[in-house]
């Protein structure tokens, strides 16, 4: 490669956090409202969303072009390791291995899981008031749930792993004691995000996801 | 010491043999083979050592003759770094490592992140080169006497003898999984001299083109926080500390050049 990477690479790593972590995290809160309020709590969180200004930008500008240029970028960075977690077996380096991998996985699944949801909302096939069914549907599959959580662990780990090595990229955690601090909050935003998405999945296979939106749900998408 | 000494008749008398499973190669393009030697025990001895036996006596563990295996070394007090060579799967220096402490057979390779030159020898121009990119030295010459530099406190050459012992022995680049072919990565070892010459009072007065060295392409935007290097290196330096205060460091340099400070 001619060129300098050094300010690609920085951006690369600053979108990974700004704005994609941010996104990562709302979509975790936004999907465990199905879990917490049921039908009802999914679409006023979906309602809240859709209400914000220019959501069509935000998505553009907040998502996908930072999560195109990030995807993309990040699989050239990961063709350019050669993981060596058989030589040195050490938690760090499989950590390494792992974010690697998990980028991989993740750009599959976001590819799909895009596909699946944002693109047929757009083709019109689902419209916001049926995405709860929508996702209930999908999870009639078992292997759809299985791809999922595969998914959902892959991206999760990868953005609280990836949060972990922002710091040190930035030279927020220098030393060997603010490393293994941040690790350890790393790994908690990781179990806590993961279980808010697989609690979500759980709640997207009850049975009041199984019909279409309710006559509150309507009121609400009118109102 | 006496003891040993002692032993020392006896094991060679029991014909104990060290068994050597050697990786090998004739020139820098020709294809690798391994080959295997039985050396003679003597206590105490180092992989060096062994080498040197196999050098006097060129026959392979079948009792065929051929050609004596080669390596570097010079110092054989692990300050050079000129023998570092992949033994049983680690990257380390061949004459600090002592033969009763390895199991057996003794797998010896060279450091392939490295050109080979041959067998056991490789070329570490690139980190030679690298230090010449970030300056790696104090630059004191002008037209005229500079007259002396500003003193440094003791506390601080203590902590910066840490960062000198680095002896470019590259096996911080053997461990690395960023520095191949495929990645332009400078490598942790030259990131930790630019710290250590940026907190010399008078190399602090050139901080600004050792971090700019770091900020071009080849420089220290591919490490990936794998942390092999800090593990593997013999001299102990806490080369990812240095690397995150460098990330700090070239971090603000961007910002003083974006805003033309
Ligand atoms: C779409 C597919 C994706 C791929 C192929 C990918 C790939 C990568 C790779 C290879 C790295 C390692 C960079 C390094 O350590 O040098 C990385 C870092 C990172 N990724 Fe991703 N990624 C993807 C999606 C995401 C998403 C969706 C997020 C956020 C939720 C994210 C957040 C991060 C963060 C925070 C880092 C750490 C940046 C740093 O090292 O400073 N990534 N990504
Ligand atoms: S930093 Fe350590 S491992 Fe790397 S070249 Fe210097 S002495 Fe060798
Ligand atoms: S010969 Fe100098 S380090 Fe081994």
């Amino acid at each position: 490669m001619k060129g300098n990477s050094y300010l690609p690479r920085k951006l690369h790593s600053l979108l990974g956090v700004i704005p994609l972590g941010l996104f990562i995290v709302e979509h975790a809160l936004t999907n465990y409202s199905a879990f917490e309020g049921g039908q009802e709590g999914f679409s006023d969180a979906i309602h809240l969303l859709n209400s914000l200004p220019l959501i069509f930008f935000m998505e553009m500008f907040i998502i996908w072009l930072p999560i195109l240029f990030h995807g993309v970028y990040g699989l050239y960075i990961a063709y350019q390791s050669d993981l060596n977690t058989g030589r040195f077996s050490y938690g760090r380096n499989w950590a390494f291995a792992w974010q690697r991998i998990t980028g991989v996985i993740t750009f599959i699944f976001v590819a799909w899981h895009f596909y699946d949801t944002r693109i047929q909302l757009a083709l019109g096939n689902v419209s916001h008031e049926e995405l709860g069914q929508h996702m209930n549907n999908i999870f009639s599959n078992p292997w759809a749930i299985a791809a999922y959580t595969v998914g959902v662990l892959a991206a999760t780990f990868h953005f609280a792993n990836g949060l972990w090595a922002f710091l040190v990229s930035w030279g927020i955690t220098i030393g060997p004691r603010a490393q293994k601090i941040s690790s350890r909050i790393c790994m908690g935003i990781f179990v806590i995000l993961a279980a808010m998405f697989l609690l979500s999945i759980f709640a997207f296979r009850s049975d009041e996801f199984a019909t279409a939106a309710s006559a509150a749900l309507s009121a609400v998408s009118v109102g | 010491m006496s003891e040993a000494t002692a032993a020392a008749p006896t094991a060679s008398a029991t014909g104990r043999k060290v068994k050597f499973i050697i990786t090998r190669r004739e020139r820098p393009d020709a294809p690798s083979f391994t080959e295997e030697f039985e050396v003679p025990y003597r206590p105490n001895m180092n992989v060096i050592s062994a080498l040197m036996e196999i050098q006097r006596n060129p026959v392979n563990a079948k009792g065929q003759k051929t050609a004596p295996v080669c390596w570097e070394s010079n110092c054989l007090e692990e300050v050079c770094g000129a023998c570092s060579m992949v033994i049983n799967g680690k990257p380390r220096q061949a004459c600090s490592t002592l033969i009763d402490k390895l199991e057996q057979p003794i797998r010896l390779e060279p450091m392939s992140t490295f050109p080979i030159v041959r067998d056991l020898v490789i070329n570490r121009e690139r980190m030679f080169n690298a230090l010449k990119k970030v300056k790696a030295w104090i630059p004191i010459d002008g037209t005229y006497d500079l007259g002396p530099g500003p003193r440094m406190a003791e506390s601080k050459r203590q902590w910066a003898y840490e960062l000198s012992k680095c002896m470019t022995c590259g096996v911080c680049l053997e461990a690395c999984p960023n520095v191949n072919d495929r990645n332009s990565f400078i490598g942790p070892a030259p990131i930790s001299q630019v710290r250590l010459f940026n907190a010399h009072p008078t190399g602090e007065m050139n901080a600004h083109e050792r971090l700019e060295a770091l900020m071009e392409e080849g420089g220290i935007e591919g490490c990936g926080n794998s942390q092999n290097c800090v593990r593997s290196c013999p001299k102990g330096i806490p080369l990812t500390t240095s690397i995150a205060a460098m990330n700090k460091d070239t971090t603000k340099q961007l910002f003083k050049q974006w805003l033309g400070l």
